[in-house]
């Protein structure tokens, strides 16, 4: 199990080197310099120049590409993300105090994703061909086809303005409150509905290949209840490939979110981002791509290590 | 198991053999007998119909133009002027999804297909000639995939800037990673078929099997990884244009119609529910044409 771990480590690192560089280089190939940003607009001649130049010396910028690089890699390493062009503030912190709340919300997701999408992949599996079965196959479509940003403003205008059930956006506070619940049903719901139509399909799948399987007819055929053959023995190995789709579902969900938060205006990574991409601060922008595709390796990573741990074949690989 | 993209459709692999009730029919009429034993695929048929019609025939069903402004019209509901209402400048919102709809047909059916054209070929190449070209391509694509979601489009129209083109740039990029992986998979196994063998025993060029024998071979579940494609597309170019990155205003576009309406959600809920309708009724129906062409094309991925 160590030497499976290490592997994967070893073969995280390299991913996570090159997505650094991508995104080192893409702010490197924007358009326009990011230096004019910071400079008032009305300063001019002379002093425009000696104040580009003080800038560049500032942060680095006169220095060749690679070395810029490898002092990119250093401060990232020690997640120092530099400075947002606009507040002046530290963007660790900023980030910081959004991660949180995204990650609340992409766990909440989640577990509503599983909860449905694996629950009527099961039971469509179970009871193949019948009305639940179609019913499902048509809920996991929908799920596939429906905008997210769209069905947010469905279930703002229905539970938040109509019905006032539930606050139409916003934050409030941690999700383990009461009110804080309330503020991220809502938008944890908008988010898991693609996900658990995915998760019902391949669940169903996956569940319909295991009860093919010759240790499903035998343990049918040694008198055990039924409820004991698809739970103990059909479920357990159909839901081993599941897994390795819940990383990816949970890396969707951290981008998905950028949609969702902007939606509810729920103060997360996601809607750093595109503010930092509306007022053009680039520093924002790289910083906060980095965090999100950080997020899903990570995500992945474990994914491959939960995936390693339950069904040892996978780590003789 | 089932493979699967990051868009979470199933992307498969060569099949055969099939329902043996359609076995001897030609392509055209498996199609025609699956969509008519499916209404529901006939309704999604109809519907993708109408939304490409009303599209390439806007000027001639309307009266208005999609930047006609009429401000004393604002926030109209729906009547008989204007059969879906007017938005925040007193434009007639039926003219502007129907304009709007060549918009995000056409950078769907682009961003999908420029996606295929390169993906495929790469990922032809990758499998057919192995080595370290396999190892580079596929590297590049891991790296690319590492991005999940829209990330890797919202970061490349980050650094173009917003807009048609880059926008149209930055889903063929996205998509690339996704068709590379299949047709190289597919490449893989289709490779070591007798067939092959024995037509470069014939003494068949490298380009010729590649085409004659590997891409043919391999072309199904392209083809239906494609038209599911055309569905995200039109759905993430929606999602962007919503984000403020995509098409810029006033041309008509259904995300970006969508994002407009979000402040008069309270008063004129219309505003969104018409474009977001429009959306979510021709990808959903896409995706439902989509998974009939799989199980007549493909047979071996349906789940």
């Amino acid at each position: 199990m160590h030497e499976f771990i290490i592997k994967r480590l070893l073969l995280a690192i390299p991913t996570l080197l090159a997505v650094m560089t991508i995104v080192f280089f893409s702010m490197h190939l924007a358009p326009g310099d990011p230096v004019d940003q910071m400079i008032p607009p009305d300063m001019e001649g002379a002093a425009r120049e000696e104040r580009v130049e003080q800038i560049r010396a500032q942060y680095g910028l006169d220095q060749p590409l690679h070395i810029q690089f490898a002092a990119y890699v250093g401060r990232i390493l020690r997640l120092d993300f530099g400075q947002s062009l606009r507040h002046r503030r530290s963007i660790a912190g900023d980030l910081r105090s959004r991660i949180p709340n995204t990650l609340q919300l992409g766990i909440l997701a989640l577990i509503i994703s599983v909860l449905i999408g694996v629950g009527f992949g099961i039971v469509s599996a179970i009871r193949r061909d019948t009305i639940l079965d179609n019913l499902t196959t048509f809920g996991a479509l929908f799920g596939v086809s429906m905008p997210n940003f769209f069905f947010g403003f469905v279930l703002m205008l229905l539970f938040g303005l109509y019905l006032g059930w539930l606050p139409p956006s916003g934050f409030g506070g941690s999700i383990l409150g009461w009110e804080g619940f309330r503020y991220a049903i809502m938008p944890a719901v908008t988010l898991g509905t693609a996900a658990s139509g995915v998760l019902a399909r391949f669940t169903r799948s996956s569940m319909l290949d295991v009860i093919n399987e010759d240790y499903i007819r035998t343990a049918r055929s040694k008198g055990l209840a039924e409820r004991v053959v698809i739970f103990r023995h059909a479920l357990r190995n159909a839901l081993i490939p599941v897994i390795t789709l819940l990383g990816i579902q949970f890396g969707a969900m951290l981008s998905g979110s950028v949609i969702t938060e902007m939606v509810f205006s729920w103060p997360g990574v996601g809607r750093y981002l595109i503010q930092g991409i509306q007022t053009r601060d680039f520093p924002v922008v790289q910083g906060t791509t980095l965090i999100i595709a950080i997020g899903f390796v990570t995500a992945n990573f474990l994914t491959d290590l939960a995936y390693g741990f339950i069904d040892p074949r996978v780590r003789y690989e | 198991m089932a493979e699967h993209d990051r868009h979470g459709h199933d992307t498969g692999s060569v099949g055969g053999g099939g329902d043996p009730k359609l076995q001897g029919l030609t392509f055209g009429q498996r199609f025609k007998r699956r969509m008519i034993k499916n209404r529901l695929a006939m309704v999604a048929f109809a519907v993708i119909v109408l939304v490409v019609g009303i599209s390439i025939l806007a000027p001639l069903l309307t009266e208005y133009t999609p930047e006609e402004q009429n401000l004393l019209r604002r926030l109209d509901p729906p009547s008989g002027d204007h059969l879906l209402g007017t938005d925040q400048l007193g434009r007639d919102i039926l003219t502007r999804i129907a304009y709007g709809g060549r918009v995000s047909l056409m950078i769907g059916v682009l961003g999908a297909s420029g996606g295929m054209v390169i993906g495929v070929t790469l990922g032809i190449l990758a499998g057919y000639v192995g080595g370290t070209f396999d190892h580079l391509v596929m590297r590049v694509v891991d790296v690319m995939m590492s991005f999940p979601g829209i990330l890797l489009a919202i970061l490349i129209v980050s650094v173009l800037g917003p807009g048609l083109n880059n926008l149209i740039i930055a889903l063929i990029v996205w998509m690339v990673p996704t068709f590379a992986r299949i047709s190289r998979g597919n490449v893989l196994s289709v490779k070591e078929m007798d067939y092959v063998e024995a037509a470069r025993s014939l003494g068949a060029s490298s380009p010729s099997i590649i085409v004659r024998h590997v891409l043919l071979n391999i072309l199904s579940p392209i083809i239906v990884y494609m038209t599911l494609s055309v569905a995200t597309s039109i759905l993430t170019a929606a999602g962007m244009g919503f984000l403020g990155l995509g098409v810029q205003p006033p041309i008509p576009e259904w995300g970006a119609m969508t994002s407009v309406g979000r402040q008069y959600l309270r008063d004129a809920p219309h505003v969104i529910i018409f474009p977001g309708m429009t959306i979510f009724a021709t990808v959903l129906s896409i995706n439902i044409v989509g998974d009939v062409l799989r199980d007549v094309l493909d047979p071996r991925m349906k789940t």
